[in-house]
């Protein structure tokens, strides 16, 4: 199981790919429009949603202007209640206390709950290399690493994937890592579900360590906070001796009753249910009950280089429940993988140039370009974040990245541009042009366009355009020239 | 009241007939509207593509061509969405104190259903338009603008139209200026999409209020030999066929 998304292409390529998929376009359309449909309607039913939305971003904002004093608060409660904190500046470090808390407890596998956060860091491609395998637990997690397949949604990892494929995931991969999927699988959900649970609860029963994320982190008392719908994640927190949560330090809310807030917002938002079914919450260690080492590594990983980011740092909001993703006309047709990372869509999109950095790798330079600037991601989003204006304002980070060295054709055609529009005079005189090329379409045109237009044949350097789309030939007259020469219109009304 | 017409670079140079349309329009309204010869672009297609630099002069010759005047209404979302949202961060990109007090201080713009509805206070324009018509609520006029229903208000009182639902409306249809070049094939995919949703619909005549959208939505349609032409909103509104 060694995929990873290294090497992936430029988005424009990756979902050039991607759109030829029809399989995966059909799963993403169906599976997209149901959730959309329940989120609207749960949503629907909260009178003040407007200012739940209001309320989860102030708080978010308010938490990351005192990020330090509220992530020292946390260390000092958790440490107070048993656990052990680990600081970690980057993947590298987070993976080495994981690996190293293996090692001390000598076991060669863990299991895990679902986290973004340690597939961001890839954990389990540096768990292998020492020699530990990492068991994915949540449904759509374990498809997905069965089918050495990478997440595609960040709720849904395996959305790209319908219940046929999935039964033959089962059938193949099961038995090569553990209980083999019964004889008579066939492919009705509750089937699948059950095969999934008798395999991974050999695992649960087996295994001495777990690894989680968390969805919150409490500083006020030091707990954490993790929100699933299976009970998979309460297997994985109960049942081992040792457990490590690795948790992005954009997570600290500072109280129970800002808690609150987000408890109320992620389900609807996310898989359009009211209240989330498994709300799992722990404290440290508890003498006698669960796990009796507990660690907590808090994450770094670019989070600060997004907080100094005075228009991004509002993606630090995020509360991951991939309202974003449901609603994106871009993701709906290309796909998670298409973005190259754990964090796709529109999320993604921001999230990611925002924690690298931009002007050094063209797959994250692509990112924010990602987008038709529709804003039906900042409408969903229920902690208010405008990923329509932190995309605009990347481009421009992408841009003056570049502005050293050779300007690239895109720059040469916008400086061109720019100057043109610059003036009415200047774009008055490129009319008088363009109007030529109307003239001269009207007479040799062979297409009239519905209206009575002429077609403009192909046009060399824009066969981005002209591939899929007709373009009507310029008229003959411009606007400014028809006022010029009318008056407004005054004159043609009078003759 | 002074009102101008920021008619914008892409109707000026490819759709002078919705300019002339908003003229006609509002000249029947009562609207004597001035056209200030200076204007040329709000900025837009530089501001999205990220080329900040480049945008400052052209959002400087806006702020300067429509400064004295009391409103500017414009036939584009997209166009007054960029100028009541974006002039502002050009204009503190610049580093220039000056234009960002005029930033500030600017005329507000108007997407033309906001102007007819908000600010005339009119709904019935004294159309007539005997077709069936389909109306594409284009982005940044409903979440930039929240423009909401006026454009299909304005729609419903026209004479003989007959409005059609269209699925999926308030999709967007994949134009996203420069998107549709840089990400041609999502762009396409989108638009497919669109187009196959106006087709469902079987009018004749699809509407919008962004010229942009519909040069890519109807470039799709009549590359498919759809039968079905575009209209800008403003050339419905000023339309008079039929009418006695």
């Amino acid at each position: 199981m060694t995929a990873t998304f290294v090497g992936m292409p430029p988005f424009p390529e990756a979902a050039r790919a991607a759109l030829a998929d029809t399989q995966l376009r059909s799963n993403l359309a169906h599976a997209t429009a149901t959730i959309r449909a329940k989120r609207a309607a749960v949503v629907a039913e909260v009178d003040d949603w407007e200012e739940l939305r209001l309320a989860g971003a102030a708080i978010k904002d308010n938490t990351l202007l005192h990020l330090d004093e509220h992530l020292v608060a946390l260390e000092a409660a958790l440490t107070a209640r048993g656990a052990t904190v680990h600081w970690a500046t980057d993947a590298a470090e987070a993976c080495a206390v994981v690996a190293r808390v293996a090692r001390d407890h000598g076991v060669d596998e863990v299991v895990k709950v679902k986290s973004m956060v340690t597939q961001e860091i890839g954990l389990n491609e540096a768990l292998a290399a020492e020699g530990v395998l990492a068991w994915e637990t949540d449904l759509a997690e374990l498809i997905v690493q069965l089918g050495d397949d990478l997440p595609s949604h960040i709720l849904v990892p395996a959305i790209h994937r319908n219940r046929a494929e999935i039964r033959e995931i089962f059938e193949r991969r099961m038995k090569d890592v553990g209980r083999p999927a019964p004889d008579d699988l066939v492919d009705d959900p509750a089937r699948l579900a059950e095969a999934a649970r008798l395999h991974l609860r050999e695992k649960f029963l087996r295994a001495r360590m777990a690894v989680s994320g968390a969805n919150f982190a409490v500083a006020e008392t030091g707990t954490l906070v993790v929100v699933e719908s299976e009970g998979n994640g309460r297997m994985c927190l109960t049942l081992p001796d040792v457990l490590v949560s690795v948790v992005g330090i954009e997570k600290v809310v500072p109280t129970w009753q800002d808690l609150d807030v987000f408890l109320q917002l992620l389900p609807r938002s996310s898989t359009g249910e009211r209240m989330n079914p498994y709300t799992s919450t722990w404290t440290g260690v508890t003498p006698g009950d669960g796990p009796q080492e507990v660690h907590v590594v808090l994450l770094d990983n670019g989070r600060t280089r997004a907080l100094a980011d005075e228009v991004g740092r509002q993606a630090l909001r995020c509360i991951r429940c991939s309202a974003c993703l449901n609603v994106c006309p871009v993701y709906e047709r290309t796909g998670g993988h298409a973005y190259g990372s754990v964090y796709p869509g529109p999320i993604g999109a921001i999230l990611n140039p925002l924690l690298r950095g931009v002007g050094t790798d063209e797959q994250v330079d692509s990112l924010p370009y990602a987008s038709s600037l529709c804003g039906a991601c900042f409408e969903a989003c229920p902690v208010r974040i405008d990923i329509p204006s932190v995309l605009v304002d990347l481009r421009a980070q992408v841009v003056d990245a570049h502005r050293a060295g050779a300007p690239k054709p895109e720059a040469l055609a916008m400086r061109a541009a720019a100057w043109s529009l610059g003036s009415g005079a200047r774009l008055g005189r490129l009319e008088r042009l363009s109007g030529v090329v109307g003239r001269v379409a009207g007479r040799l045109g062979r297409r009239t366009l519905p209206g009575g237009r002429r077609a403009l044949g192909r046009l060399p350097g824009l066969g981005g355009w002209s591939g899929a789309r007709d373009l009507p030939a310029p008229p003959v007259e411009s606007f400014r020239a028809w006022w010029r020469r009318t008056d407004g219109g005054r004159t043609e009304e009078r003759a | 009241m002074r009102v101008a017409l920021s008619v914008t670079c892409v109707n000026d140079a490819m759709f002078p007939d919705t300019g002339k349309a908003v003229v006609t329009l509002l000249r029947r309204l009562g609207v004597d509207v001035a056209f200030p010869a200076g204007q040329a672009c709000c900025g837009q297609p530089m501001v999205n593509t990220g080329y900040l630099d480049e945008a400052v002069p052209v959002v400087r010759n806006y702020l300067e061509t429509f400064a004295g005047y009391d409103a500017v209404v414009t036939p584009s979302g997209s166009c007054a969405g960029s100028a009541r949202h974006q002039h502002d961060i050009v204009a503190r990109r610049s580093g220039d104190p000056a234009l960002v007090e005029a930033a500030a201080g600017a005329p507000p713009t108007y997407e033309l259903s906001e102007f007819l509805v908000d600010v005339l206070g009119v709904v019935d324009v004294g159309a007539s338009f005997p077709h069936s018509v389909t109306y594409h609520p284009t982005c940044h006029s409903l979440r930039m603008l929240g423009v909401d229903d006026r454009p299909r208000r304005l729609l419903e009182a026209v004479r003989g139209l007959r409005l059609v639902d269209l699925p999926s409306a308030e999709e967007c249809c994949g134009f996203g200026g420069t998107f549709a070049l840089k990400n041609a094939d999502t762009s396409i995919a989108m638009g497919a999409d669109k187009a196959r949703h106006v087709r469902e619909t079987a009018a004749e005549v699809l509407v919008a209020g962004d010229n942009s959208c519909l040069l890519h939505i109807g470039g799709m349609l009549s590359r498919q030999r759809a039968g079905v032409r575009v209209m800008h909103l403003a050339e419905v509104l000023a339309a008079q066929e039929g009418a006695a």
